[in-house]
């Protein structure tokens, strides 16, 4: 058994008298699409701010392929290769879609602090946003202003972002949030495409596409994870049906 | 140390204090609740003092003067947040920083046109005019007990308002969430319009209350401005109670500091270095004071989440 | 339901047509106010080229990286005093002097950086004017240097054998020094600092989770900042032949952000026409009367309320025009 890439234990957050994380724990191993699930309020998107390193716990560790990152800032866990992307679409929308891409790949491509030659000279920089262009599906839209695409290529936008910065775990909390069903199949044919690649780590409420994408799923009750595993099982715990059509 | 030295040091800081506050309230407020940078809060402050000293002057009676020059001021401050005012709000604070600005140049310039470049005189009432015996051995002056009496009615006639009226539910409302409050039907214009009229008044009343003491001159408001912006991003942005413990901190720091800092440094150092770093260190007191606040609590002693 | 964006790019030209063209203006500037009896006018030019530098400095990080600093008059200040404080101890040398403001202005930067740029928003503005009150009141407190009065720059700096005294050799100076700055700036704006910058304003959430040590980039900018200012100052205490406390002032600081928000907030030239049109405006409405302040607060309050990017987009707006 194999460590996890990710793995999260005795998290706990509380926000003055609400418990929004209760000694959760969370195991992502490599290469695998992982979702997280659960009703309103359970603390998917809190859980995912700790992982990134948006906030930080009350109590408990977050590791990452085998460092221990619980004290390190949001941008030092994004060079060590935690991404993630977010519910509410952040891109650059001013900036065309090739510059936003060409952005997220000067991350790792020996940073910013270079001050005589123009940026925009580094051709090698545009030809691989171009190429994560034509990946996302939105070579058409190369040099368009992001904030004039539909909302829906703005969120593949997102995962393309996120997809530069050439992560070890891609964080994606709803990338299918407030799509139609064409974008939305557009959407899980590329983390399709991701599969076995890059270990993925997804927040989504899609039940079926859930369903399709993940290799395993862990459903969060009240900030903690009540279940793990795969689709079949998850479909027929018991637990889990409760949690979403019972009184919760 | 002397006591009654101490005595009356702190009752000189809880006299600045209290009319920083009166400033500060209004300032929060507009900032808190419409989320506008006003540079031109100041000039409220000089207006108001000049139409004071103006109607005192013409009626011979400062208690005419105060009445009057309040009444003129608010209603000046309410025509400035109707005619321009009211056009900054959606805007960016830099838009802001720059309109309020020249209004502040405009208000500067227009004062001068109208009462001249020397500073008038305003006189306390002549039945406040002497010194009280507060303890033995401590005489005060009464206009400065006059000062503080005054300073803490309206904080209590505010505290009143915001705490147990109606209107002042709104304001705290929208304050805390401005588009929620606005959601539920708060009448969001007339409340903004209220409010500047308010602080525009309190204004006037810090400007008459002061102008005996320092000078009725034109670019008045502008230093005491700095000081008000401090006291709120101490207190916390649209907080009222963090105006008033803000400007009690800030009006005892800069009192106590401009007296005390000086003799510390006199017995401790050579004459030559406590002359000129004692000044100088009384006049950075209250800035050392806001980063170590801010240090420990980004967001002022009681944020607000606007 | 997708808002439109206009598509904005990360570089900006320098438009060598136009910029050329005003560039020969400027060096045969002295000749033409020769010949026209108007010799003030040269270091009339001289003073706008310096705040040209310094608004330029200050839209780098304001509207370039989008951190509104209320005290940048503060290095301006810095800068200028330590070229008076040299002079008086003798070192007047400007390859020497001039790099040591720069440095003492950038120290400053760096210190004041560190502490503000951890706060956001309008604390940071409020936190950066308060450390610019501290140095102002700290220079005040120092009767040796003139406290509030000021003192005088004994002679201007010396370059070489060139006698900078003569107004005309020392606009040149300035000319040189602002003109390949300013070049140096729009350098680094197009390069991957600025471009990074840049997105940082745009959306820093977004840099940090892709990795970019945000801090970082934001005190460097803030740095480089301080110290063209410091450079700015410097020339200035030339230039007037004089510093004080005033230099210093908060009213100083929002000058400045005025004339970055009057020629175009994270424009180029936004800096540079800001400069030359609030100078202008100044100049010749106080001719006109005393009360000047009036018709130019008037003017300001226009501009804000009407044209909300500045002269650069009234430029911009115009040149469209004809072939709309």
């Amino acid at each position: 058994m194999t460590a996890p890439l990710l793995f999260v234990e005795g998290l706990t957050k509380s926000f003055g008298g609400l418990v929004a994380l209760d000694q959760t724990c969370l195991a992502v191993q490599t290469g695998e699409i992982h979702a997280l699930i659960g009703p309103n309020g359970a603390g998917k998107t809190t859980l995912i701010h700790h992982i990134s390193g948006a906030m930080q716990a009350d109590a408990g560790r977050v590791v990452l392929d085998g460092q221990d990152v619980t004290q390190l800032p949001l941008d030092q866990r994004a060079r060590l290769g935690l991404v993630r992307s977010y519910q509410v679409t952040s891109v650059f929308p001013h900036l065309s879609v090739q510059d936003n891409l060409a952005l997220a790949i000067l991350a790792t491509d020996g940073g910013g602090f270079r001050f005589w030659r123009a940026a925009s000279s580094e051709r090698t920089r545009y030809h691989q946003a171009d190429a994560m262009a034509e990946r996302i599906g939105l070579a058409d839209f190369r040099m368009q202003a992001a904030g004039a695409l539909s909302h829906g290529a703005q969120r593949q936008l997102e995962v393309g972002l996120v997809l530069s910065a050439k992560p070890k775990l891609m964080l994606l909390d709803e990338p299918m949030a407030g799509m139609g069903p064409d974008e939305s199949t557009r959407m899980e044919d590329l983390l399709q495409s991701l599969r076995s690649t890059t270990t993925i780590l997804l927040v989504e409420h899609d039940m079926d596409a859930v369903f399709r994408l993940a290799d395993t799923i862990s459903v969060l009750v009240s900030g903690r994870v009540v279940a793990t595993g795969n689709a079949a099982q998850i479909k027929n715990d018991a637990m889990v049906q409760r949690a979403y059509l019972g009184d919760a | 140390m002397n006591g009654i030295l101490l005595l009356e040091q702190s009752l000189n800081g809880l006299q600045f204090g209290l009319m920083l506050f009166l400033l500060a309230a209004g300032l929060t407020l507009v900032f808190g609740i419409m989320d506008m940078i006003n540079l031109a809060h100041g000039s409220l402050y000089m207006v108001g003092a000049y139409c004071i000293a103006s109607v005192a002057a013409v009626t011979g009676s400062f208690w005419m003067g105060l009445v009057g020059g309040v009444i003129a001021a608010a209603a000046f401050g309410i025509l400035l947040e109707v005619s321009i005012l009211r056009r900054l709000y959606a805007r960016d604070h830099l838009s802001q920083v720059l309109g309020t600005f020249a209004i502040l140049l405009m208000c500067n310039e227009t004062v001068r046109l109208i009462w001249g470049a020397q500073p008038i005189t305003l006189n306390p009432p002549e039945t406040l005019s002497g010194p009280v015996e507060l303890l033995p051995g401590l005489m005060y002056p009464a206009y400065r007990l006059f000062i503080i009496g005054v300073g803490l009615l309206v904080a209590l006639f505010l505290y009143v308002l915001i705490t147990r009226t109606r209107i002042g539910m709104q304001v705290r409302a929208g304050a805390a969430n401005r588009k929620m409050a606005m959601a539920m039907g708060s009448h969001v214009q007339g409340l903004f319009t209220a409010v500047f009229g308010v602080g525009a008044a309190l204004c006037a009343v810090a400007g008459g209350m002061l102008g005996p003491l320092l000078a009725v001159q034109v670019g008045m408001g502008e230093s005491i401005l700095i000081l008000a912006f401090v006291v709120i991003v101490i207190g916390g942005i649209g907080s009222i109670r963090g105006a008033f413990l803000g400007a009690l901190l800030v009006g005892f720091v800069d009192t106590a500091g401009r007296t005390l800092v000086p003799m510390v440094f006199d017995s401790l150092l050579s004459p030559e270095a406590a002359s000129n770093a004692g000044p100088a260190v009384a006049s950075i007191l209250i800035y050392l004071l806001m980063a170590a606040v801010l240090f420990f609590k980004p967001r002022g002693l009681f944020p607000t989440h606007g | 339901m997708a808002k439109t964006s206009a598509l904005k790019s990360l570089d900006h030209a320098l438009k060598w047509r136009w910029s050329s063209f005003v560039l020969l203006a400027l060096v045969a500037l002295p000749d033409i106010a020769n010949a026209c009896g108007e010799a003030f006018y040269i270091a009339f030019a001289t003073r706008v080229l310096i705040f040209a530098l310094a608004a330029t400095s200050l839209n780098l990080i304001l509207g370039f990286g989008g951190m509104v600093s209320f005290g940048h008059a503060a290095y301006l200040g810095v800068g200028a005093y330590t070229v008076a404080v040299l002079a008086q101890m003798g070192v007047a040398d400007a390859w020497v002097v001039w790099p040591v403001a720069m440095l003492v202005a950038g120290l400053f930067a760096w210190l004041i950086g560190s502490i503000s740029l951890r706060t956001q928003g309008v604390y940071f503005i409020m936190i950066t004017l308060a450390f610019a009150q501290m140095i102002y009141y700290l220079v005040v407190s120092f009767k040796t240097y003139g406290g509030d009065d000021g003192m005088p720059l004994l002679s201007r700096s010396r370059i070489g054998f060139l006698d900078t005294s003569v107004d005309t050799y020392f606009y040149y100076v300035t000319l040189a020094v602002c003109v390949t700055t300013f070049l140096l700036i729009a350098r680094v704006l197009n390069a991957r600092f600025g471009h990074v910058l840049q997105a940082i304003r745009d959306n820093e959430t977004r840099m940090q989770s892709l990795g970019y040590p945000v801090f970082r980039y934001k005190l460097c900018a803030f740095v480089l900042s301080g110290t063209l200012a410091g450079l700015a100052g410097a020339l200035l205490a030339n230039q007037s032949g004089f510093v004080s406390p005033a230099m210093m002032q908060w009213s100083q600081s929002g000058m400045l952000m005025m004339m970055v928000i009057l020629g175009g907030v994270g424009h180029l030239y936004g800096g540079v026409w800001g400069a030359i049109v609030f100078l202008l405006l100044e100049e010749t409405l106080s001719h006109f009367t005393v009360h000047w302040q009036l018709g130019f607060g008037a003017l300001l309050l226009a501009v804000v309320l009407l044209v909300p990017n500045g002269v650069t987009s009234v430029l911009n707006h115009v040149r469209k025009e004809p072939s709309a």
